[in-house]
């Protein structure tokens, strides 16, 4: 397959009106809908709690509003809510069109997933507000959910496994390897690490059937590729349809594609270990994740390569596209990120990060700059599709969430960097006379003021998400802003030369 | 395919997705097997140390509440073996330390100290009172305050059930500790009841009456709990490796 065949799956699709092909949209419009609400409440959850790190009084002596109870509500929010929305709109969209086929199992199998993964969502919340949680991060809901969400993700393998085995191309597109790595995988981590066993039938309390030093090797298998196939494989799907849509070029490289999609999936499982580091995990497990977090740089980094100079000989539309400038500045951070998660897995640095907010300020990074920015570009360009509108409502206004969100994302991790560093050298200062310098709580004040900074990031990010809601809500409408347009300044050579 | 046509091409991959599937499985596969298979089969994985036991029934309770309200979300257990955790908490974790937490409470992050030696290291008044409000005792402290937990009556009719669960998954519960549990649980919290069995079957755990109530409360569980935290091993007869930082 040349660049040429890659690009009609990327730039042909929705463009092609196939006369016997009716795309399934009402299941992916209700992801959309509950991608942009969950953002917006997880996003808010995180500013929440925020806040309580920098003004106790802000748990209410309540105990459903304790930090250690809405933490998980707000990463299971913008993760799994947010995130796993996202990636059920995305797949399901760009699958139908990059294997020219209706939905394996139709509009009713994607909207029973829709209706059944949300409820979970809201169960799993709930659950963990009123006190039920396996102990695990990212992994709390307790085993009656973990078996629901079970069975609703493999109605979506099957959907999404079946509208690709039905499929009307020769090939199966790139984007969609990812997003079948995503899947399959997924289930495989999130089946391994939730093996326990209830105290009773009626009941939610259950046991890991692992435990101590195996527990936590397990939990970081699942917990590092949670961030390597949810938050990563899966959106690097959504990179590889929707940037080439978006730029209307073709994927820089095919075979660079080829060797990132191998690369990364196969390096990606060996570097749980990194979140270990000298802990009472044997050497040798820690040495291993420790060399594959290095390797997996270059998988990254390739990867980030290709979605990047997929603009090649389109790089003047970031000026006047700014949903295309989401989706790129999103990949720029994806390479910051798997560049600085590397340097951290090195274990003479993780002796100083571990613990610290500076592994805080590298997941939102990623988290924000890489997994929001690209759900953001990618929801830009799906609702005018969607509703069936020509365009957005306003471009501006895209451009207002692009810097109000981009200011609260350096806010955010320019804090972290500070104070994680700051508190990690803290910890191993010693004074003049060879006593530790500074008593736990000494480090825990210093820190105030970046946890107000920080707070203040997320403010700037919800305020962007809202701005996003609104321009949305006219969009779906079918109203147009009166605005500046955004004009093309003719750089020909520029263009004529790639 | 663009590429030459000799050996291997990719292009089948991309045209099969059942080989695309099983040739995900097999990728992705590898490296969880090689890091976890070993630490089930190779015994140094676990040091053998005296002292270890599973949890008396009051401290389970204690750590289901740790659990229940994410501590581990701001505490770690897991002290790591550089000159200053071990000065500031104590000697580094072991993993025979954490070889009876379904889940481990290792944590990742340090909002608030490490406590995997926290046992012994305040009285039972001093976490009661950090409990029910951290910044009378420290005022810098940024933890919720627990206090409705100090009267809450803790739920222990199944004591023996979870007990029951942990022996299933590999916690060497006797059945004279299962058949015991519930008074276990209760003979922890009066001091000047008969607790010879208690101390018998769960040594070095702490007999009190911590929060002072009538009833057993949430508070007396987690208390007890963490006052067990990092002090069954007996370090005397252990032989430490050197200090890596």
């Amino acid at each position: 397959m040349t660049s040429a065949t890659l690009t009609s799956g990327a730039t042909l699709g929705s463009q092609r009106v196939s006369e016997d092909v009716r795309y399934h949209e009402d299941a992916i419009r209700l992801f959309v809908i509950a991608a942009v609400f969950w953002g917006v409440v997880g996003f808010l959850a995180g500013t929440f709690i925020a806040l309580q790190l920098a003004f106790p009084a802000l748990n209410l002596g309540l105990e459903w509003t304790s930090f250690g109870r809405l933490r998980p509500v707000h990463t299971s929010a913008v993760i799994f809510a947010f995130g796993g929305n996202v990636l059920l709109a995305t797949s399901l969209y760009s699958v139908q069109r990059t294997c020219r086929q209706h939905l394996f199992g139709g509009e009713g199998l994607a909207k029973f997933i829709f209706w059944n993964y949300n409820v979970f969502i809201v169960l799993a919340a709930l659950s963990y507000v009123l006190g039920f949680t396996q102990g695990k991060e990212y992994a709390e809901p307790e085993w009656i959910l973990d078996l629901y969400l079970t069975v609703v993700w493999v109605l979506y393998a099957v959907q999404f496994i079946g509208t690709v085995m039905t499929r009307r191309e020769s090939h199966i597109y790139v984007a969609n390897w990812f997003f079948m790595a995503f899947i399959l995988t997924v289930a495989i981590l999130h089946i391994g690490n939730n093996v326990n066993v209830p105290v009773s039938l009626f009941g939610m309390k259950s046991y890991t059937y692992v435990s101590g030093v195996q527990s936590a090797m397990v939990q970081w298998w699942y917990g590092h590729n949670a961030v390597g196939f949810f938050l990563t494989a899966g959106f690097l799907g959504i990179m590889y349809y929707f940037v080439p849509k978006r730029a209307e070029r073709p994927v820089y490289s095919y075979r660079l594609s080829i060797v990132h999609f191998w690369t990364l999936i196969f390096l990606y499982i060996w570097a749980g270990p990194h979140h270990l580091h000298y802990t009472s995990l044997p050497d040798w497990a820690q040495t291993l994740g420790m060399t594959f977090s290095i390797m997996l740089w270059m998988p990254s980094w390739g990867g980030m390569i290709n979605g990047i100079m997929t603009l090649s000989g389109a790089w003047d539309k970031l000026r006047t596209d700014p949903v295309l400038r989401f989706l790129v500045t999103s990949v720029a951070f994806y390479g910051m990120s798997t560049f600085e998660g590397p340097l951290m897995s090195v274990k003479p640095v993780n002796a100083l990060s571990h613990y610290t907010d500076w592994t805080v300020g590298h997941v939102h990074s990623g988290a924000l700059g890489w997994v929001a920015f690209i759900s953001f570009g990618a929801i830009y360009y799906l609702v005018p599709v969607l509703w069936k509108r020509s365009q957005l409502y306003s471009l501006r206004l895209v451009s207002y969430h692009f810097w109000t969100a981009t200011i609260g994302i350096v806010l955010y991790i320019t804090a972290m960097w500070v104070s994680g560093i700051m508190q990690g050298l803290m910890w191993r200062a010693y004074d003049n006379l060879g006593f530790l310098q500074y008593s736990f709580v000494e480090t825990v004040a210093a820190m105030h003021p970046f946890y107000v900074i920080r707070a203040m990031g997320g403010v700037l990010f919800v305020t962007g998400a809202l701005i996003m809601v609104y321009n949305l809500w006219r969009t779906a409408k079918g109203d147009v802003r009166i605005e500046k347009p955004y004009v093309t300044t003719p750089h020909k050579a520029t263009v004529g030369a790639a | 395919m663009a590429q030459d046509k000799k050996g291997f091409s990719h292009d089948l991959i991309e045209r099969n997705t059942l080989l695309l599937i099983v040739l995900v499985l097999i990728t992705v596969s590898i490296g969880g097997l090689v890091q976890i298979v070993p630490l089930f089969t190779i015994e140094s994985t676990i040091e053998k140390v005296e002292g270890v036991r599973p949890y008396s029934p009051l401290e389970l309770a204690g750590q289901n509440i740790y659990f229940r309200e994410g501590c581990y979300n701001c505490h770690s257990q897991q002290i790591r073996p550089f000159r200053d955790e071990v000065e500031r908490y104590g000697h580094y974790s072991l993993a025979a330390e954490s070889m009876y937490d379904h889940p481990f409470q290792w944590g990742s992050k340090r909002t608030g100290p490490d406590l995997a030696r926290v046992g012994g290291k305040y009285s039972n008044d001093w976490q009661v009172a950090h409990l029910v409000n951290p910044r009378a005792v420290v005022p810098e402290s940024i933890m919720p305050t627990y206090g409705w937990m100090k009267d809450r009556p803790l739920s222990y009719g199944d004591i023996a059930d979870h007990l029951k669960t942990l022996k299933i998954v590999g916690v060497p519960y006797t059945d004279e500790q299962i058949a015991n549990a519930k008074a276990d649980l209760e003979a922890q919290k009066n001091p000047d009841g008969d607790t010879a069995g208690l101390t018998k079957r769960y040594p070095k755990a702490v007999v009190a009456n911590f929060t002072g109530s009538k009833t057993v409360t949430e508070m007396d569980a987690l208390v007890a709990y963490l006052q067990v935290l990092g002090t069954m091993v007996d370090f005397t007869k252990y032989q430490s490796k050197q200090l890596q930082q």
